[in-house]
Formats: structure tokens, sequence, C-alpha cells
């Protein structure tokens, strides 16, 4: 399987996003520039963390526009797989291949802690080495993660099943203590309608080996690659 | 030609920014401040015909870039 991890200016969860995949896993991983629109020749796309260029507007703004950006909903089209992690998922949110907004944490602190995630859809590409209910332990670091939607906008993820990861406490409640940045309805991840975009705050590839405190944030990893078939092409949904 | 873009959250929108400041002012003594909000203000300069296009052209940015429309409104004030 093939992955590409997208550089931004600014990015700076991109080494640790190539180590997991390359040293942890033992897959194909290339950097891939943000100028850069020629994805053909990749499974799997990563959009990881760190401060943007865009964030002088607001979190993802110009990097939403930026020609990797531009040429996802084609590798998206084509059967694509795209990860989003941290400024990630508000880059995709940006660009509109995630519903929704990512706003200033409620507490109005950059949050750097572990935290408590709660799977809630078990059946997509991203999860499905999970199970449901599934309580798992990844790290976040943000300022801007409040996830917002519109009345209608949050009752068709519901309906779709796309929240894919709610923040919980460590037994596995949905309750607004565990909620580090004031996200609607606890979210911490969610999927496309399709279930091959995933935008996550929280950090999977922090949580890779047990020396970082974990490894919950290899399960997406391994869903990932337990979605291809033996002859290495997509396993169709 | 130039314009003045004020890009605001929605209302409804919970304003984090705009509470911690109104909280802060309180602390001050300015207790009669019963709401507030935070927003930002984007100056440009622009070629164009007419004041109008120039608009047109403007509302385009905001709803492109400039402005979120998931999270906030803009207003366009032609300024000279």
């Amino acid at each position: 399987m093939n992955f590409g991890v997208v550089v931004f200016p600014g990015t700076w969860s991109d080494c640790d996003f190539h180590y997991i995949v390359s040293e942890v896993l033992h897959q194909p991983v290339r950097y891939v520039w943000h100028r850069d629109a020629q994805l053909a020749d990749f499974d799997c796309l990563i959009l990881p963390g760190g401060f943007s260029y865009g964030d002088y507007l607001r979190a993802g703004a110009v990097a939403g526009r930026s020609p990797v950006v531009e040429a996802l909903p084609e590798f998206v089209a084509k059967g694509g797989l795209v990860l989003g992690s941290c400024n990630g998922f508000q880059i995709l949110c940006e660009a509109k291949l995630l519903p929704g907004a990512l706003t200033r944490n409620e507490c109005l602190q950059y949050r750097c802690q572990s935290t408590w995630l709660r799977v809630e859809n078990a059946e997509t590409s991203f999860t499905r080495a999970m199970r449901p209910g599934q309580v798992l332990k990844m790290p976040i670091s943000h300022g801007e993660g409040k996830f917002y939607a519109d009345a209608d906008t949050l009752r068709r993820v519901r309906d779709q099943k796309q929240i894919v990861f709610r923040y919980c406490s460590e037994d596995g409640r949905v309750v607004k203590d565990a909620n580090p940045n004031g996200s609607l309805d606890n979210i911490a991840g969610l999927v496309n309608e399709e279930g091959t975009v995933l935008g996550l705050m929280p950090h999977p590839e922090r949580a890779g080996e047990n020396a970082m405190g974990g490894t919950d944030g290899l399960l997406i990893f391994h869903s990932l690659l337990g979605s291809l078939v033996e002859d290495g092409s997509f396993l169709k949904r | 030609m130039r314009a003045r873009v004020l890009v605001r959250l929605k209302p409804g929108i919970l304003d984090v920014q705009g509470a911690s400041v109104q909280r802060a002012l309180q602390g001050l003594g300015f207790a009669e401040v019963e709401a507030l909000r935070v927003g930002k203000l984007l100056e440009l300069e622009v070629n164009g015909t007419s004041a109008e296009a120039a608009r047109r052209r403007i509302e385009e940015m905001c709803s492109k870039l400039l402005a979120n429309p998931v999270i906030e409104d803009f207003t366009v004030e032609m300024v000279g």
C-alpha cells in the first residue's frame, strides 16, 4: 500500500507519520510537497498536523486551497483514501471534503494531553480493525479543535454514521468532562459520506509504539491495510 | 480602490475569545458590557473599473477564502 505524506509550510507531524508507516508498518511512503498535484501513485494520502501557513487567516484556510488539496476530490473519486489529523482535519473541513469546521478551543487554551476516544463506527476503511465501543488512547495537541456544524449537518452526520470517534472517559462514557476542547457532541473524528476520508483531531502517529505510551494509533493503519485484498487492490465497499 | 471586509462568527456560535475579553473588561470595572464578540478586519486595495465590480470580486474572495461560510458572516464596505 503506497502512502503519501503531504508537507505544507509549517507542517510538523510529517516525519512522525513517515516514521510510523516506514519503520513500524514497513509500508512504502513518500513525502508530497503541497504544490504537487500528481497523486496517481498513491493508495492513501496523509495530511499531517502542524501550523500550516493558512492558519494566519483561519486554521487550514490557505492550505485548503493548495494544489495538492484541490487534487484530492479526483483522488478520492478514484478510490483513494485520505487521512487528516489535527491541522489535516482542519484542512479537510476547509476544503469541504468533510462537513463542519474547527474553531478555537472552548477553554481558549492550547491542549496537549492524552485523550480517550470511543469508536463509534467500526465499519470504515479506517476503523475496521476496531470494535464498536472500543476505547482508544491517543494524544491531542491543538488550540482550534472544537468541532462545529449546524443542526442539519449534525443530524446528517449522525444519521449516516459519519461520526467515527468521540472523546470519552477512560471507561467509555461520552461526557462533558472528557471533552478537551468543547467539541460539538464530543466529536473527535469523522468520515465523509463514502467513508473514504477521515479527519480527526487526535494524533494516531504519536500512539504508534509502546515507548510513546501506547499503540492504539496503529489500529487506524491496520484497518487501512486490512482494506486491501490479496492482489493489492482496494476492497470496494 | 479600497475596501474593508469584516469577518465575524455567525450569531449563535459561541465566541470564546469575545467572552474572555468581556470577562476581562468586567474585571477592570466595565460591568456595563453585556456582550462582546471578536471579529477580523481585512483591508484590501484592488484594481477595478467600478466600485460595484470590485465589490462583486471581493464578495467572491470572501466566499472562496476570506470567510468560512460554515461559521462566519462577512460584510464588504467600499471606502474609496
